[in-house]
């Protein structure tokens, strides 16, 4: 499937390409010739126009707004004052902008990298289990996957409130008599925990339900063969099925990195990038420059620059899938 | 593989864990959502709501606009889907059944869209908002959440009208139908689970959305549930079973739609991904 979405859409197994290529069903062709002329351009004027002007035109504006000094008083007034590069000399000498950099990518790498061994165990998990079992999990899994953001954020606030949450408790039960009172939102390192504990425990279903979909794919005479080798149940994993899921696995973590970097509505509703603006990361800070302390122009630089890294991710994930997919288009 | 009875044991028993650990916090939603208070500010947590009460529903529905922004939500989320399965399955059509210059491109530029950082856009988009003076209303929220969830409708449906037999459509054809009545009469009738599942997806996220609805909508009788949601503890302090409430009212609509989905849709959207 390789389908891009902004948001983890509920289980379709993943189409995954066998290394060689694979049979897949090919969708009919149209038979070239007929219906020439402007039909499809029609047809499609809607889609094209729609997104252009509500998509394109505020990628456009944002680009404008960063070249613009407006803040509180030219916003009041409606002026216009252009100020050339300041914004982005002032973004990029400044220290904010590298240190919040520098978090969002620490932030994404260690929501990334355990969402995707946790999520490959998991699906493997999966792929073990009896039918009952798996059943079992598998509604556990699309429970918290379906849960929508906004509301999953406001649960966590509750499972690690301060007091009467239900983390506290149990670590003071098991022997950690300190964290009794302990708030969660008091530091940086704590704050970032409970984000990062909240998006993983929402992500990991999307990669165990996908993957495991994946490995129903996986021919089943590939590992008859390898047994007949005198392969073990290892070398069967190592040799049949990580390189069979390999594109999978690829295109799925580029996904998530892009998803994870833009985790906005975690971040802003658990603590509104605080203590002391120490989890703002990109589009928070981007936000809250911007929108929060009004230097509009600034915010917007920071924003262009944010959607600058998240479009070279972008393409480099559109890249791969388009790879996969060139025989389809 | 080989599977010994004592094989199974470990496998088995990671699974009920795993499903503990992934079904907790929502079950601790719901539970807290219905305990009286007195179990909810206990020294040790009380399990289950034995002595389940609905006064945190209520206090949930009875704050200030709440039925405003239960309608606010669904007019905006209904209209935008509607809007983008209108634009979108035209637009499926020429790009899964028709060859013209520059079809590649467009694909590809749908793949980007839906790619889109919406997230990072909002101050550019505030303003668009503004100096059009259109803030505070669900106009622009709709417009918007219509164009955020397009590219994954179109691109879908694009797999489901593909997944269509050519056939059918020419034999309509034959039998005296335009390219369009063949259209009206034979593939969309066929797309109707294709049409089902996507705008499933549509509803989910245009429900979700929020950084957008934070801007756009400060005013509370032009407010979505999110938002709402989100300032839930603000308004109502520590009140855990009010906020959990809240939030039980907010995700239940989701959690039944997903499990319809799992359940109705999963075959067709395979079908419509397998040619994605």
């Amino acid at each position: 499937m390789t389908v891009q979405k902004t948001e983890r859409p509920p289980s379709g197994p993943t189409e995954v390409q066998t290394p060689d290529g694979g049979p897949r069903p090919r969708g009919p062709r149209a038979t070239p010739g007929r219906l020439t002329g402007l039909t499809p351009y029609l047809l499609l004027a809607p889609a094209i126009i729609a997104t252009l002007l509500l998509l394109g035109w505020p990628l456009v504006n944002n680009g404008i707004l960063s070249f613009q000094n407006l803040n509180m008083r030219q916003f009041i007034l409606h002026l216009t004052e252009w100020n050339g590069f300041d914004n982005y000399k002032d973004v990029l000498t400044g220290e904010d902008f590298w240190r919040v950099t520098g978090r969002s990518i620490a932030f994404t790498a260690a929501n990334v990298v355990l969402i995707m061994i946790l999520g490959t165990l998991v699906g493997l998990l999966l792929a073990r289990l009896g039918r009952k079992m798996r059943t079992l999990l598998m509604v556990g899994l699309v429970l918290a996957w379906a849960m929508p953001v906004v509301a999953s954020t406001t649960v966590y606030q509750w499972l690690f409130a301060q007091r009467f949450g239900v983390v506290n408790w149990v670590l003071a039960k098991i022997g950690f008599e300190s964290m009794a009172d302990h708030d969660w939102l008091s530091t940086q390192y704590s704050t970032f925990l409970v984000v990062l504990l909240l998006i993983v425990w929402q992500s990991i279903p999307f990669v165990a339900i996908n993957l495991y979909a994946a490995t129903t794919t996986i021919p089943k005479e590939l590992y008859e063969a390898a047994s007949l080798d005198g392969a073990g149940a290892w070398k069967q994993f190592t040799s049949v099925t990580l390189p069979y899921l390999r594109p999978f696995i690829y295109a799925t973590t580029f996904l998530e990195i892009i998803w994870v970097f833009k985790a906005f509505v975690q971040v802003f509703t658990l603590n509104e990038g605080g203590p002391e603006r120490l989890t703002e990361i990109l589009p928070v800070y981007a936000y809250i420059e911007g929108m929060g302390n009004q230097h509009f122009g600034m915010g917007a630089a920071i924003a262009m620059l944010t959607i600058v890294i998240l479009l070279a991710i972008t393409s480099y994930y559109l890249r791969i899938v388009l790879k996969q997919e060139e025989d389809e288009l | 593989m080989k599977r010994s009875p004592l094989g199974r044991i470990w496998p088995n028993l990671t699974a009920v864990v795993l499903f503990l650990v992934f079904v907790f916090p929502v079950y601790w939603m719901f539970a807290t959502a219905f305990k009286p208070t007195g179990d909810i500010i206990s020294e040790d947590p009380v399990w289950f709501p034995a002595d389940a009460t609905l006064e945190h529903f209520k206090t949930a529905m009875d704050a200030d606009h709440f039925w405003t922004m239960v309608g606010n939500s669904i007019t905006v989320t209904v209209c935008a889907v509607v809007f983008s399965l209108i634009i979108g399955v035209t637009g499926a059509f020429a790009l899964a059944r028709m060859r013209f210059k520059g079809r590649r491109g467009f694909i590809i530029g749908f793949m980007l869209a839906q790619m889109a950082p919406w997230e990072v856009m909002v101050i550019a988009i505030y303003m668009i908002v503004r100096d059009a003076d259109m803030l505070n209303s669900l106009i622009p929220l709709t417009l918007f959440y219509m164009v955020m969830i397009l590219p994954f409708t179109l691109l879908t449906l694009r797999g489901f009208v593909a997944a269509v037999p050519k056939e059918l459509e020419e034999s309509a054809m034959v039998d005296g139908c335009t390219r369009m009545q063949a259209f009206r009469r034979v593939i969309l009738p066929l797309l109707a689970p294709g049409l089902m599942s996507t705008s499933l997806f549509g509803f989910i996220t245009a429900w979700n959305e929020f950084p957008l609805a934070l801007v756009i909508n400060k005013e509370a009788d032009a407010k979505t549930l999110p938002i709402w949601l989100s300032s839930f503890q603000t308004a109502f302090g520590d009140d855990w079973g009010a906020t959990m409430a809240a939030a039980s009212l907010f995700a239940l609509p989701i959690l039944i739609l997903f499990v319809f989905l799992q359940r109705r849709a999963v075959s067709g959207l395979t079908d419509g991904a397998v040619k994605g």
